[in-house]
């Protein structure tokens, strides 16, 4: 009952506001701006006619929707693994961030969507340059944050594994990752939000695969319902992906005080 | 009795920016197999300078430290330490019994692990505690889980940096009779470092009494008293009262350092004022002192760390 009435809390906002949006587009009537439940008809024409075989899925799933977030995933993958180990290995090298901070600073700042024309040259159009787009963009607030982390394991800490001649392997994944994972979750989370949104960027410029060239071309043929659909899409994938990892990060993170669900009694002797 | 550790002619000089720091002149002493000895000095003498290079955290300009005869050269394999500060000491991210296994990973099995951290529990009554997190004890508790995984390590040296500074009186009580008790029944070699003159007395087999930096040895008193202590009759003792006092004079408490009388003549309010200012000088060299030996103490382990590579490559 409580569950249920979570639910309704969180989603009864959602609903509202859906309902208000099919009021005002339908008393608009206009083309640019279809009602809800038109896009949703779209949707399900779009993504979801296919035959039983495939789980009611169309060949555009397959054919687009699918690559688009395996690109994702796989260009955020591979910046979270690149950007965690560099970052730990960074944070706690003084020399290290001394040499490479303004490089890094720099690096930073160049607003990744600038770079698809120089992927371009060095990939030519297709996956990787699509890869290296993502990977570029998402790489720096993980790295960022896991050299923060790395940073963050205060002197006790060291000592402590010091005196008890903590081998260095278990050094690194026993202590230092484990103080450092709440700055790296906090940078991961940004840098999942972030690859959708260069996932998209990527799609836009020569090619015809995925969901952002999709969205282009649906603008371009004046088939708003559709465009639509792909936004929508896109929202529900970002939320998706989020609550995923936010699940995963509550697990992994379970031994942070503040976390706990109920204020833990402490037990006094 | 055979020396568990031997302190010769040691001296340690900090390089800061702004010159050099001396923290320890000229220390010598032993601690015999066995013993509880409790070094008390004023603060910021060098006390912890002192522990660290014991440990082999920071390797000391002069002298010469031996652990049952070997030279410390880097962190000796069998040493453990119980530091003051508990809730960074203990690992957050592991259960209670998590953190007493967590230095027996090296070289022992899993069942051998959890054997010794359920006996280790058990000496510091926390076995009902295994499967919690640190978090959710008490300071007095989680002080005791640190002592726990001290002596799970089996350390042939357990070394405390004001163990119990961070607790209320009343757990202060309970863990000094706590590490009584389990330092008679396991037969530990411990050396306390404090500023607290009372615990150092009640603690103690022996008493060395540091003077203020650069630190010397002032005093190496044997504490005369029976080997089982008790928080009300033994502080009441005339032996106890005796001793702290010979300590705290020893330490000069409460005494302005320079000459009483010339102090008389100057006025009250210069007098405060001159305090201040030294009380400033001590604090302000103390946080230099702080700096450097943090700066030490990471480079010394970058280097311990490459050693103790070399063995395990070996």
């Amino acid at each position: 009952m409580t569950r249920l009435s979570g639910f309704l809390q969180r989603w009864v906002v959602f609903a509202g506001l859906v309902v208000v949006w099919e009021l005002v587009t339908r008393a608009v009537d206009d083309t640019f701006l279809p009602p809800p439940s038109e896009i949703a008809a779209s949707a399900h024409e779009l993504w979801f006619s296919g035959p039983l075989s495939d789980l009611l899925l169309t060949d555009t799933v397959f054919d687009h929707v699918l690559p688009s977030v395996g690109r994702l995933l796989a260009g955020w993958g591979i910046a979270a693994v690149v950007g965690v180990s560099l970052g730990v290995a960074m944070g706690r090298s003084t020399a290290a961030m001394q040499f490479a901070g303004p490089v890094l600073t720099f690096l930073r700042s160049i607003p990744p969507p600038t770079l698809v024309p120089v992927f371009l040259l060095i990939f030519n159009i297709g996956t990787s340059m699509q890869l290296a787009t993502i990977v570029f963009g998402v790489l720096w607030p993980i790295l960022l944050n896991s050299v923060d982390g790395a940073r963050s394991v205060d002197t006790t800490k060291f000592e402590t594994s010091a005196v008890f001649r903590i081998p260095r392997a278990q050094w690194v994944l026993g202590v230092v990752l484990p103080a450092a994972a709440p700055k790296i979750f906090a940078g991961l989370r940004v840098s999942l939000s972030l690859s959708l949104v260069l996932m998209v960027v990527s799609e836009l410029v020569g090619t015809d695969n995925g969901i952002g060239s999709q969205l282009l071309i649906a603008q371009r043929e004046f088939d708003f319902p559709d465009m639509w659909a792909g936004i929508v899409l896109l929202g529900v994938l970002g939320y998706a992906l989020n609550t995923v990892l936010l699940s995963f990060e509550r697990r992994a993170l379970a031994w942070q005080p503040k976390r706990a669900e109920r204020t833990p009694a402490t037990v006094e002797d | 009795m055979t020396a568990m550790l031997e302190v010769t002619g040691l001296g340690h000089t900090y390089q800061a920016k702004d010159g050099a720091h001396t923290a320890i002149a000229d220390l010598s002493f032993r601690v015999g197999a066995g013993e509880l000895v409790c070094v008390v000095g004023p603060s910021g003498c060098g006390k912890s300078t002192l522990l660290r290079t014991i440990s082999g955290l920071i390797r000391p300009s002069k002298g010469e430290i031996t652990l049952h005869g070997d030279e410390v050269r880097g962190v000796p394999d069998d040493l453990a330490v119980v530091f003051q500060d508990y809730s960074r000491s203990l690992f957050p991210w592991l259960t209670v019994q998590g953190n007493v296994e967590f230095p027996l990973r090296r070289g022992l099995s899993r069942a051998q692990r959890r054997t010794r951290a359920a006996e280790a529990l058990e000496w510091v009554g926390l076995s009902a505690a295994a499967r919690k997190h640190p978090w959710q004890l008490s300071g007095g508790m989680q002080q005791r889980v640190a002592i726990a995984r001290a002596l799970a390590y089996r350390p042939a040296l357990l070394l405390m940096d004001e163990p119990f500074a961070s607790v209320d009186a009343q757990t202060r009580f309970e863990l000094e009779d706590l590490l009584l008790k389990v330092r008679a029944e396991h037969d530990t070699t411990v050396l306390v470092v404090t500023h607290d003159i009372d615990e150092s007395v009640y603690l103690g087999d022996r008493v060395l009494v540091l003077s203020g930096s650069p630190a010397s040895v002032v005093a190496d008193l044997r504490v005369d008293l029976p080997a089982r202590r008790d928080q009300v009759t033994t502080r009441e003792s005339e032996t106890f009262v005796a001793l702290r006092a010979e300590v705290a004079r020893l330490l000069n408490v409460g005494k302005p350092a320079e000459d009483v009388a010339d102090r008389r003549r100057v006025d009250e309010h210069r007098v405060d004022e001159h305090r201040a200012d030294e009380r400033r000088a001590d604090e302000h060299r103390a946080a230099r002192w702080a700096e450097a030996e943090r700066a030490e103490t990471e480079r010394a382990g970058l280097v311990a760390a490459h050693e103790r590579d070399d063995l395990f490559s070996r």
